[in-house]
């Protein structure tokens, strides 16, 4: 039986998955795509077209990080020949004026920058890298060719002190919206989750500091803020629903539903190589398998929010609950939500163990570290 | 906030229509996307900067000469201000 569906609305190109950064926080798999296995400018080129036909209206180019494609610039331009708006998500490396200039011209329609900190020692602890005064030179040229900014600061235990610093960077760069987004616990996240899940007493200070910067900035700057959904009641609508907003393609030509996906066992991904983009959208088993309600169990099956939420994210049900079609754990009318609840306790009894006063060292032993595939 | 008559609307930087072969005619955004059509595209496709609001006005009262002209304006002007708190235009002086 075919269940109906809307058509996808943003292609995410994961381009490749390699990086300059080793960020502990980074939603990439554990098994990372090795160079080798990397879909052509050529290939790319069709699928844009057939996420078009599709009547896909955005690419998000990410990875790993887009910039180290060399061929960036046709990639780009091939989107924008398919009739896509172009965002990329980059960490500002590899980057200099020029080629920023250069992205600009091949079409490329915004720009979404990452920060791990307001400074450069926590910055280099997180990403492994020194980093942090690339990206503040990289503000400086978006400012000046007036490029459409979006400022993604990626926030957790060691750096939501820095929310301060982090909001003046945000203030006094060109960007008209600025996301603070805790962590979400997939990949290299889930493998650190224990040194970077905020205590619930920091998460509320933060929400009433960036309430207020909200407030104050109506008009100027869209300010965002994203709470670990462990500290919410209910969870998120995780992707606007599994396949049906958006599809992910590996930098191999895998076909997801999300970046995480894959940690779902007993699901077979199509390759853009094998099927065509619709074929694989409308009928393959894996995007199939979670949509609509037949799959749900209780107390999603009759809950009077299933159409609001979805009963949740089904890789995060498979990460703390063994199920993928159980209930999202976070919420709070799942019967494994003690799971999560013992998690954060345990957060929030180290007390003076996790001061942020602890200084950043990039010899910290206690984080995995991603690394870069070969 | 209200809108100067004599302003030129200019489309925000990241924010741009789909090309004129591609349909629905829509007006993409970092964030969303607007399907545009009769009105709604005739208003955006002045929005280059170099229309006066006013102008934008006149233009599309003459267009829809058969409207209200007063609801015309009215329209305009809403859907205007609703760009605008999409943050999808600059309004030029």
């Amino acid at each position: 039986m075919t269940i109906a569906t809307s058509n996808p609305l943003a292609l995410i190109a994961e381009l490749t998955h390699r990086c300059p950064l080793h960020c502990v926080y980074c939603s990439n798999p554990l098994e990372l795509q090795a160079r080798a296995t990397e879909l052509s400018t050529e290939d790319w080129s069709r699928v844009f077209h057939e996420a078009a036909a599709l009547g896909v209206l955005q690419a998000d180019f990410t990875g790993g990080e887009p910039l180290t494609r060399p061929d960036i610039l046709e990639l780009i331009r091939g989107a924008r020949a398919a009739g896509l708006y172009v965002n990329l998500i980059t960490s500002g490396l590899p980057l200099d004026e020029s080629r920023l200039e250069a992205l600009v011209q091949a079409g490329l329609d915004h720009f979404q920058l990452s920060f791990q900190g307001a400074r450069e020692a926590i910055a280099q602890e997180i990403s492994g890298t020194k980093a942090h005064a690339q990206k503040l030179r990289v503000l400086e040229w978006l400012k000046r060719h007036h490029i459409a900014v979006t400022l993604n600061f990626v926030i957790h235990r060691r750096n939501i002190e820095q929310l301060p610093g982090m909001l003046a960077i945000a203030e006094s760069s060109s960007a008209s919206r600025v996301e603070f987004a805790n962590v979400q616990y997939y990949g290299w996240a889930f493998a650190n989750r224990d040194g970077l899940l905020p205590t619930r007493e920091q998460l509320t200070q933060s929400i009433d500091f960036l309430k207020k910067a909200q407030e104050r900035l109506a008009g100027k700057i869209r300010v965002e803020y994203v709470v670990p959904d462990y500290y919410a009641k209910y969870p998120k609508p995780c992707m606007g629903g599994w396949g049906c907003k958006l599809m992910l393609i590996t930098p191999s030509g895998d076909a997801l539903p999300c970046h995480a996906a894959r940690v779902i066992p007993g699901l077979t991904f199509e390759s853009v190589n094998n099927r065509s983009l619709r074929e694989i959208w409308e009928v393959s088993d894996a995007f199939q398998r979670f949509r609509g309600e037949a799959w749900m169990q209780e107390p999603c099956k009759t809950c009077d929010r299933r159409s609001k939420d979805l009963g949740g994210c089904r890789c995060q049900a498979f990460l703390l609950a063994g199920d993928a079609a159980a209930t999202d754990p976070v919420c709070s009318l799942s019967p494994q939500r003690p799971k999560v609840d013992a998690i954060l306790n345990t957060i929030n009894s180290l007390g003076a163990g996790l001061a942020p006063s602890v200084e950043p060292s990039l010899t910290n032993p206690d984080w995995l570290y991603r690394p870069n595939p070969s | 906030m209200s809108v100067d008559l004599n302003s030129h609307p200019r489309l925000a930087p990241g924010c741009r229509m789909n090309e004129k072969t591609q349909q629905p005619r829509t007006l993409l955004m970092p964030e969303r996307a607007l399907r545009l059509n009769g009105p709604s595209l005739e208003i955006v496709e002045r929005c280059d900067g170099q229309h006066t609001v006013q102008e934008i006005i006149a233009e599309l009262q003459q267009l829809y000469a058969k409207a209200d002209p007063a609801k015309v304006e009215q329209d305009i002007l809403g859907y205007l201000a609703l760009l605008q708190k999409e943050r999808a235009l600059d309004f030029v002086p």
